[in-house]
């Protein structure tokens, strides 16, 4: 099944405390996602439906260690991150919690509004080209199919991670 | 026929030494992923026991090794409101339950105690659950910031896995000027590489003007590695290195090999160089650490408050530096001066010095010893603020509303700009 998802377009060194502002981290994550990047984009939490993407410029993620800033992503129902580059630290939480990051050297041509489709080598534009995307190792994939590491930890009862 | 033998090692990084170390190989090869075991675990209020406990539950998991971690009571303290104080209640209860017996509560911020209490040393691969957990490469420690969930499965399995990093070796020859500190040093490396610049490779600050900082500060490079989006800010281990590690009870034992966690000589790494000479005090203006500049360029942009705070820049060593600068000296008219000493022991120690009654005389609001403004959690700045801040980063809405303006800065020149009430050189004052 295709599943054709919208592009919500940002600029570049989007950070951790704009997806999950230092303000609401006291709160549950339902809370902290009502207020994901509402210093850059106001509407995005309540106009924002599951199944959509966010392509943003590079070093998306940079900041903090909360993996909330994943968090509040998953928890809106964002299929994908697609963007040039990540935080490394953004990019281990991502994945723990099950969220798809596609480094994708190209993710600028896309615009707001733009209909995509995930397909195995990228991101595929309504035009049909397709935007190549680095290639994810195994034991990441694992983790987005097991929607997080949690889920990780309960099938494999505590075994070696990335085996 | 080709006959390599194993035993015949390449040169190796300090970061490589490390990890080989930790994940029980003889070496490692860069852009290899391993297994690491994992000497010790540090969290905190807000990124541990409330994220970690109901998630241990639902495994029905237990501690690997509670002797490997230690709990830091530092975000969310003092309470502001019911919120925090829950947090906080659950951070104390979970503590107990699990048996912790490293437990450090309101007695400063994580980065600075786990040190001050002797629990990191040369050689050891670490995992803190805050982004400023690279602080602990100033003391020869691989040591990364993680999620909780990966917290969790680190607590869970004792291991965690890497990817063997490049080591980017920046390497300062020459002496600094008086009134130009590691901040300036590290505000500069972040504006010519960039907040990413790092790629989660390693990070080594080498070279006399290096060797030559206290422990400190360099632990002010190592702790802005994470705004150069390095995994961990590597700093070989000396006698500067062993003397503060046994002045906080590391026993001799512990130090013996210190001297070996160097990078070989002839090991692949990519080598900057600067010169500690020519270099100026340094300014990052809103809103992000890569925005800097030397302060000339910001100067007379005028101030309301000055903040000397966070694990970056209110260890003793900071507060020596600012009270050498505003030593009989008042603050400007209109300019808040606000004190949050990193740990208790510097403070105290502050005190003892005459150090803390500078900054008292001078006019400074002296706040308790924890993350305080610079996390945003709790009391932050109000509304049209312009700040100048010792702290590490500078984010829209991090500290306080969007329209919050704030200059990242030494403490030395957030003294000298608190003092004239705009960003000032504190060359001129010295």
């Amino acid at each position: 099944m295709t599943i054709t998802s919208r592009v919500w377009k940002l600029g570049a060194d989007v950070d951790t405390d704009a997806l999950a502002p230092g303000a609401y981290m006291k709160n549950s994550i339902n809370v902290i996602a009502q207020h994901c990047l509402e210093a850059l984009r106001p509407d995005f939490a309540t106009a924002v439906k599951p199944g959509d993407v966010v392509v943003a410029g590079s070093n998306f993620g940079i900041g903090s260690s909360r993996e909330e800033a994943s968090g509040t992503l998953v928890h809106l129902g964002i299929r994908a991150v697609i963007a040039p580059s990540f935080s490394g630290l953004f990019f281990r939480n991502a994945f723990n919690l099950g969220l798809l990051l596609l480094t994708c050297p190209e993710a600028e041509r896309l615009q707001e509004g733009d209909l995509v489709t995930l397909v195995s080598k990228g991101v595929q534009c309504s035009d049909g080209t397709i935007l190549y995307c680095e290639p994810i190792p195994d034991f990441l994939m694992a983790m987005i199919h097991a929607r997080g590491l949690m889920n990780v930890l309960k099938q494999r009862s505590l075994g070696k991670l990335h085996e | 026929m080709t006959l390599i033998s194993s035993s015949i090692k390449t040169p190796q990084t300090l970061a490589q030494k490390i990890i080989a170390r930790a994940a029980g190989h003889p070496q490692v090869a860069v852009g290899e992923i391993v297994t690491c075991q994992v000497d010790l675990a540090m969290f905190h209020d807000s990124s541990g026991p409330r994220r970690l406990k109901p998630m241990l539950d639902e495994l029905n998991a237990k501690i690997w090794d509670p002797s490997k971690v230690v709990l830091v009571i530092d975000h969310y303290v003092p309470a502001h409101d019911n919120d925090a104080k829950h947090i906080v209640q659950i951070a104390r209860e979970t503590a107990r339950e699990w048996r912790l017996p490293n437990v450090i509560d309101s007695e400063g911020i994580c980065h600075v105690v786990l040190p001050e209490r002797g629990h990191l040393h040369p050689g050891m691969f670490c995992v803190g659950g805050d982004s400023h957990s690279p602080t602990g490469g100033a003391f020869g420690t691989y040591m990364f910031g993680i999620g909780a969930t990966e917290m969790l499965a680190v607590v869970v399995t004792g291991e965690i896995w890497v990817q063997v990093p490049r080591t980017m070796r920046m390497i300062w020859n020459g002496q600094l000027e008086a009134g130009v500190c590691a901040k300036d040093m590290m505000l500069h490396m972040i504006a010519r590489f960039g907040m990413n610049g790092g790629k989660y490779q390693a990070v080594e600050f080498a070279g006399d003007a290096v060797m030559a900082l206290s422990m400190q500060e360099r632990m002010t490079l190592s702790n802005m590695s994470a705004e150069m989006g390095a995994q961990a800010g590597l700093i070989g281990a000396d006698e500067t290195t062993c003397s503060y590690l046994r002045s906080m009870g590391v026993p001799n034992e512990s130090l013996q090999h210190a001297h070996t966690w160097q990078t070989d000589v002839g090991a692949d790494c990519e080598n900057f160089y600067f010169d500690a000479s020519t270099l100026s005090p340094q300014v990052a203006a809103p809103h992000s650490p890569a925005n800097t500049r030397a302060v000339g360029d910001y100067a007379n942009v005028a101030l309301n408050i000055a903040y000397i705070g966070a694990c970056t820049g209110a260890k003793l060593d900071d507060l020596r530096a600012a009270a050498k600068v505003m030593r009989g000296h008042h603050v400007a008219k209109g300019v808040r001066l606000i004190v949050a000493p990193a740990s208790a022991r510097d403070q105290a120690q502050a005190e003892r010095e005459g150090v803390m009654q500078i900054l008292r005389d001078a006019g400074a609001q002296v706040l308790p010893n924890s993350c305080g403004a610079c996390a945003g959690y709790g009391a932050t700045f109000e509304d049209e603020a312009t700040v100048i801040s010792s702290t590490a980063r500078n984010f829209k809405g991090r500290m306080g509303p969007a329209s919050v303006q704030v200059y990242l800065a030494s403490p030395m020149t957030v003294a000298a700009s608190a003092l004239r009430g705009c960003i000032s050189d504190v060359r001129e004052l010295l």
